[in-house]
């Protein structure tokens, strides 16, 4: 994939957002009802959507391997698909990596002084090359906040670059962290910024902030690729991450895309949601749907 | 008199979750705890007591004189169970016998989340009559009301509210429990149903809905609020129904 130059950056001009009405379309575009076979479609597609997350101090290879087993079939006793990626710290990626050989799966890490970021451009670019190395498919990277919200629109735009630069073959997903962001403004100039410096994914957060993703902040990223596409062509794909639990709240956001980017986004190549728990609630919800009956989590593994 | 509240299936689904929620950290309180907030509901049922008297006289048709007894007989009701938080897995659990070293001991622990179609008579005593035995023992429950005075379950949320219970312990519905038993027979979330004045169809309909994930079952006629107000309607085996035993066998060495 190209790469833009990145010597001479000159922060981009980006249309204003209208507070008001971003949150009152995302609200309107929430109210939609999905029932019976849209919503076991849905429900199904968001499996396969699905970065399945642990990002948590006391991960071990043990829970890992439990999450890649969830991840390869969501439900034993069903013909569900398996997620989209499994989505883990760094050393963790080579158990994660012959856990999932031989499926669709694809491995994920976050890199780059996840979350702060708080680190000097080398060892961040390192610590994107040894994920690469180590064998991640897709790596997930923090913005220099410190930088966005200090003005360096030029810096932000340079480190990103070196970071897409060093993940080589591998899918870049860059994480603007919107709960520190402040405004949707400023949310719309980081998501120019990343897909100016070669991000293939932006993701709202890291999850370890909150709010982390809001529907109105997902519609103005979703905006942000809608224009970045028509401008260049490029067509980059959408991660809201963090606080999305339940089915309901995540079939709204497949509406979201479909509304602001049509269908060719809908596909885990260019949407996916960043969650641990969201599985097992859609796991129950197709169940609901199959049996006509209220299921209980008690029938389902952990996680 | 009123607006009330017809609650449909999913108004119980959603209040399946807020009883599960609330489950473990009820069940995780000391027994004397739950025994505390049961006596404090019955304080604060006594501090509102001439107001309950005066709505079962003006929308449940009671006289002044049999107002007064109900009101008194479910603060007593409260008061009561309240003291059996703390005794009630003395006097049932057990201490086994057995050939083999080890220390073998049986004890009653909460089902989890009940659902209860309340009585039709007495709409106050009915109601604490069925709520206070299951969440005694740490279950959470949901109420599902169906009578001619539902504004009194309602009144009765205030007191809940105002006496320390935490949120999701209990879940009061009102509806019709035609409409509702259906899905509470077949929601695979609840362990135990309390079904007061059954008909032999709404039996057989929870029996059979519930049967795939063994939900338990406990049937009671309807009383009459005299029968309701005697000491006959409050029994600790009230309460077990709504307990699973735990055995455990605890090696000792000799």
């Amino acid at each position: 994939m190209q790469r833009p130059r990145t010597a001479a950056y000159r922060p981009p001009q980006v249309p204003s957002v209208d507070q008001v009405a971003a949150e009152e379309r995302a609200a309107r575009l929430a109210s939609r009802s999905i029932k019976k076979d849209a919503k076991v479609e849905g429900l199904k597609r968001l499996i396969a959507m699905l970065d399945l997350t642990t990002l948590e101090g006391a991960d071990t290879p043990g829970k890992v391997k439990s999450l890649c087993q969830k991840a390869r079939t969501p439900d034993p006793d069903r013909d569900y698909p398996s997620v989209g990626a499994v989505c883990v710290y760094p050393p963790m990626v080579p158990v994660a990596r012959e856990q999932v050989a031989g499926t669709d799966i694809n491995v994920a890490s976050v890199a780059s002084y996840f979350p702060s970021g708080q680190a000097a451009l080398d060892e961040r670019v390192e610590e994107v090359e040894r994920v690469r190395d180590a064998g991640a498919d897709e790596i997930d990277v923090v913005i220099n906040r410190n930088a966005f919200l200090s003005g360096e629109y030029g810096r932000v735009h340079r480190e990103i670059s070196a970071l897409a630069e060093a993940s080589g073959d591998a899918h870049l997903k860059v994480i603007l962290e919107t709960g520190e962001l402040e405004t949707y403004d400023a949310v719309r100039l980081a998501s120019r910024i990343a897909m100016d410096a070669g991000a293939d994914f932006i993701k709202t957060s890291t999850g370890k902030v909150k709010p982390a993703a809001t529907m109105p902040v997902t519609l103005v990223m979703l905006e942000a690729i809608r224009d970045f596409y028509r401008e260049t062509g490029r067509k980059v794909g959408m991660k809201p991450a963090g606080g999305i639990r339940e089915a309901k709240p995540a079939l709204r956001y497949l509406v979201l895309v479909k509304e602001t980017l049509g269908d060719d986004w809908l596909t885990p190549e260019r949407f996916r949601i960043g969650a641990s728990s969201l599985l097992n609630d859609l796991l129950l919800q197709l169940e609901k749907e199959r049996q006509g009956r209220y299921h209980s989590k008690r029938y389902l593994s952990l996680g | 008199m009123a607006n009330i509240c017809r609650a449909s299936r999913k108004d119980f689904r959603d209040a399946v979750v807020e009883a599960r929620e609330a489950q473990e950290g009820w069940a995780g309180r000391s027994a004397f705890n739950r025994g505390q907030i049961l006596y404090r509901m019955g304080e604060m049922l006594e501090s509102r007591r001439q107001a309950f008297v005066d709505t079962l006289v003006n929308t449940a048709g009671y006289d002044e004189d049999e107002a007064v007894s109900e009101v008194d007989a479910a603060i007593d009701r409260l008061v009561w169970y309240a003291g059996w938080t703390d005794k009630f897995a003395q006097v049932f659990g057990s201490v086994n016998p057995v050939a083999s070293s080890h220390f073998d001991f049986s004890m009653p622990e909460p089902s989890g989340v009940v659902a209860a179609f309340c009585p039709e008579n007495a709409p106050l005593l009915g109601l604490v009559s069925c709520m206070a035995p299951i969440i005694a023992t740490g279950n959470t429950v949901i109420l599902i009301v169906e009578n001619d005075a539902p504004t009194l379950a309602l009144d009765f949320a205030e007191v809940l509210d105002t006496s320390d219970l935490p949120g999701g312990v209990v879940n009061i519905l009102t509806g019709y429990r035609e409409e509702l038993r259906e899905h509470v027979g077949g929601h695979r979330d609840v362990d135990a149903i309390l079904s007061v004045g059954a008909s032999t169809e709404e039996r057989t309909l929870l029996e059979r809905e519930g049967a795939e994930s063994v939900t338990r079952m406990e049937f009671r006629p309807d009383r009459s609020p005299a029968e309701w107000r005697s000491e006959e309607s409050q029994s600790p085996y009230w309460m077990t129904p709504f307990v699973e035993f735990k055995t455990t066998w605890h090696p000792v060495g000799r």
